[in-house]
């Protein structure tokens, strides 16, 4: 009995003792991390609270004011911009189809290049490979003049066409799909082909289910990335009913300040924090699978 | 079921290197074949060209009437169980054994009686609803079995089926293999290195060795009256002793340590000739003409292993675990008709 009662206690008390030592300074560092990333964000909440006219005069706000729900209501149902004719929701559904569309298509994209080049016998498929790879040191904005070129000549700006395709090649995709792809057992494919599955249905029927953890990994990269996205968008839609939220908070400010009026930050901080919510969603729900696709599979 | 008939058949690989060299066989309908050689032997391309995996370099390849040299391996009317099931990871049990009756467009009445009746046969019915990741070893292994018989296949293929399994398993898993093959008297082809699997299973055995077979013949026949040293050596645990001699020409063969072991068969005279001598047919006998050294006793329960030396050459002895038997000098005598010479040159059998 008293054996039992003192090994705990032995075992305990130096435990604490380093918990003291190294946690404390651990955590230091964390909380430190933390605050460092989340304090603009409760300045942006604080701040979105208070009239534009209090702010103006004395910046940014630590404490919550009275006009968290008009601002908040502004941000994402008054018209704003020069021609009037775009709101926080529009905004907001112009930059779900831009990220929703540019993940699927891009998941979509590089899934078949990578079956192409993993399964097929194809005569330069190493080459194929290499050469989307290389399309890494080539991102958009290195191209983004003849990629402009490209699309206003197709007479495809100001569309959600022109908003999405020109970023859908993937290298990062196809390259992630094809190394899972080349560690599906070689028997599972000779297992489907004798029980009489073409290359179509092998893809629907045994591959993309094996990789569905994998597409939600990619497709939460891909819509973060997508929903993200500032310059293309800025460059390609002139229309002010085709803004995104990321490019439409600056506009509103900016069309608001050039003209004889205070801008009104207030609501412009909400809706920064409103194109903060989805991403952060999608990522607060998918962290398991996110995890799952990037470390282990199922197989 | 199905006879398959191959002629001249062959596989070469593009960089020249050649895993089965021409051969001809035929399999009657119904006949259970094993296929059996060390790794890197050609069985398992063999085996995967019946398949329609491995493309056939030159030969032809009938089953039953038809030569299927250029049919897709899912119209050639073959099942085959893999070495690791390749079960599919995210289908039920229900749906790994249906997968293929689903693609062939059978009505999913029909689909469903099926599963039911190869589940029961397979006492797989209370896991048709689990996913493979949730089976056991032997469990995943019936599901693969279930796969294959759900079919109704011309030939079923196995390739090295129970290798991932336990011994224990192994040994029921073989014998449910066996009495299923029975039942349904599918042609079978099946493909393994281990010995006792080939030798328990088999109506007919291929001993395959560096891309040619080797010999081809009963499991008794491949035991007692092997074509060559190396399936002499490569069937039967422990393996034949092969002692280096020459012929003297009278009925005699005088081994290179000095000894001379009488043969009821005639030997060239100063030829050389390997004598081949299996442990269990060696008996020890006070009278006995042959000298062996016991060196060391290996005890394993049903019988004892005297590893020693003969005449200089290594040589080993089963005896019952009823013998009594110390280390040191012994005479020893061999069964009548056990005795088996082959060419010390080529290895084939004299």
């Amino acid at each position: 009995m008293t054996a039992t009662d003192t090994a705990p206690v032995s075992a305990v008390t130096p435990r604490r003792r380093r918990l003291k030592l190294e946690t404390v300074l651990d955590h230091a560092v964390l909380i430190c991390g933390a605050l460092f990333m989340l304090t603009p964000i409760f300045l942006a909440l604080t701040t979105a609270s208070h009239d534009k006219v209090l702010i103006q005069r004395e910046g940014l706000q630590w404490a919550f004011g009275s006009e968290t729900l008009t601002n908040f209501n502004a941000a994402m149902f008054e018209p704003g911009g020069f021609t009037g004719d775009i709101t926080g929701a529009t905004m907001l559904m112009n930059s779900f189809i831009l990220g929703v569309g540019f993940a699927v298509g891009k998941i979509i994209l590089s899934m078949m290049a990578a079956y192409a080049i993993v399964y097929f016998r194809l005569r330069f498929a190493t080459l194929a490979f290499w050469v989307i790879f290389t399309t890494l040191l080539l991102p958009l904005e290195v191209r983004i003049v003849p990629s402009y070129e490209v699309i206003q000549g197709m007479g495809l700006t100001n569309s959600y066409t022109g908003l999405i395709v020109p970023l859908l090649a993937s290298a990062t995709g196809t390259f992630f799909f094809r190394q899972f792809f080349m560690s599906v057992p070689e028997e599972l494919v000779e297992a489907a082909r004798i029980d009489g599955a073409g290359p179509f249905k092998f893809f629907v029927d045994i591959l993309v289910p094996l990789s569905r953890t994998m597409i939600a990994a990619i497709f939460i990269i891909m819509f973060v990335y997508g929903w993200n996205q500032y310059l293309w968008p800025t460059l390609i839609t002139t229309e002010e009913s085709l803004f995104t939220l990321v490019r439409g908070i600056r506009q509103i400010v900016q069309a608001i300040a050039e003209g004889s009026e205070i801008p009104d930050y207030g609501r412009a901080m909400a809706l920064a924090l409103i194109a903060m919510i989805p991403p952060v969603a999608i990522v607060v729900t998918f962290q398991s699978w996110f995890v799952k696709g990037l470390t282990e599979t199922d197989k | 079921m199905a006879q398959l008939s191959v002629t001249d058949l062959s596989k070469t690989y593009p960089n020249g290197f050649t895993a089965v060299h021409p051969c001809s066989f035929e399999i009657e309908p119904g006949e259970f074949v094993v296929l059996v050689g060390p790794s890197g032997c050609g069985k398992s391309t063999l085996l995967r060209m019946i398949a329609g995996l491995e493309e056939i370099t030159t030969g032809e390849m009938r089953i039953g009437d038809r030569v299927v040299n250029d049919v897709d391996p899912a119209h050639r009317d073959i099942a085959m169980v893999f070495q690791n099931y390749a079960l599919y990871p995210h289908m039920t049990v229900r749906k790994n054994i249906a997968y293929g009756l689903r693609n062939r467009k059978v009505p999913a009445g029909e689909i469903a009686q099926r599963v039911t009746q190869a589940a029961e046969m397979l006492n797989l019915t209370d896991y048709l609803d689990r996913r493979p990741s949730q089976l056991s070893g032997g469990q995943r292994q019936r599901v693969a079995m279930g796969r294959a018989i759900v079919r109704d296949p011309a030939l079923f293929l196995f390739d090295e089926p129970l290798s991932n399994l336990d011994a224990k398993l192994r040994n029921q898993m073989r014998i449910e293999i066996r009495a299923l093959q029975r039942r349904l008297g599918v042609t079978s082809v099946y493909v393994t290195h281990d010995q006792v699997e080939a030798m328990t299973m088999a109506d007919r055995i291929f001993v395959l060795n560096d891309g040619r077979i080797e010999q081809i013949g009963t499991p008794s026949e491949i035991y007692h009256r092997p074509a060559s040293t190396f399936v002499a050596s490569f069937m039967g645990a422990p393996p034949m002793n092969l002692l280096s001699g020459r012929g003297t020409g009278n009925g005699a063969v005088a081994l290179d340590g000095g000894q001379a072991v009488p043969v009821p068969l005639d030997t060239e005279s100063n030829r050389p000739v390997l004598l081949g001598l299996r442990p269990e047919d060696m008996a020890l006998d006070g009278a006995g003409p042959i000298a062996f050294d016991i060196e060391i006793v290996e005890e394993l329960g049903a019988h004892r292993l005297l590893h020693g030396r003969l005449s200089e050459q290594p040589f080993t002895v089963s005896v019952s675990k009823d013998t009594e038997v110390g280390t040191g000098p012994a005479r020893l005598s061999a069964r009548p008709g056990a005795v088996n010479l082959f060419c010390a040159e080529k290895g084939h059998r004299l």
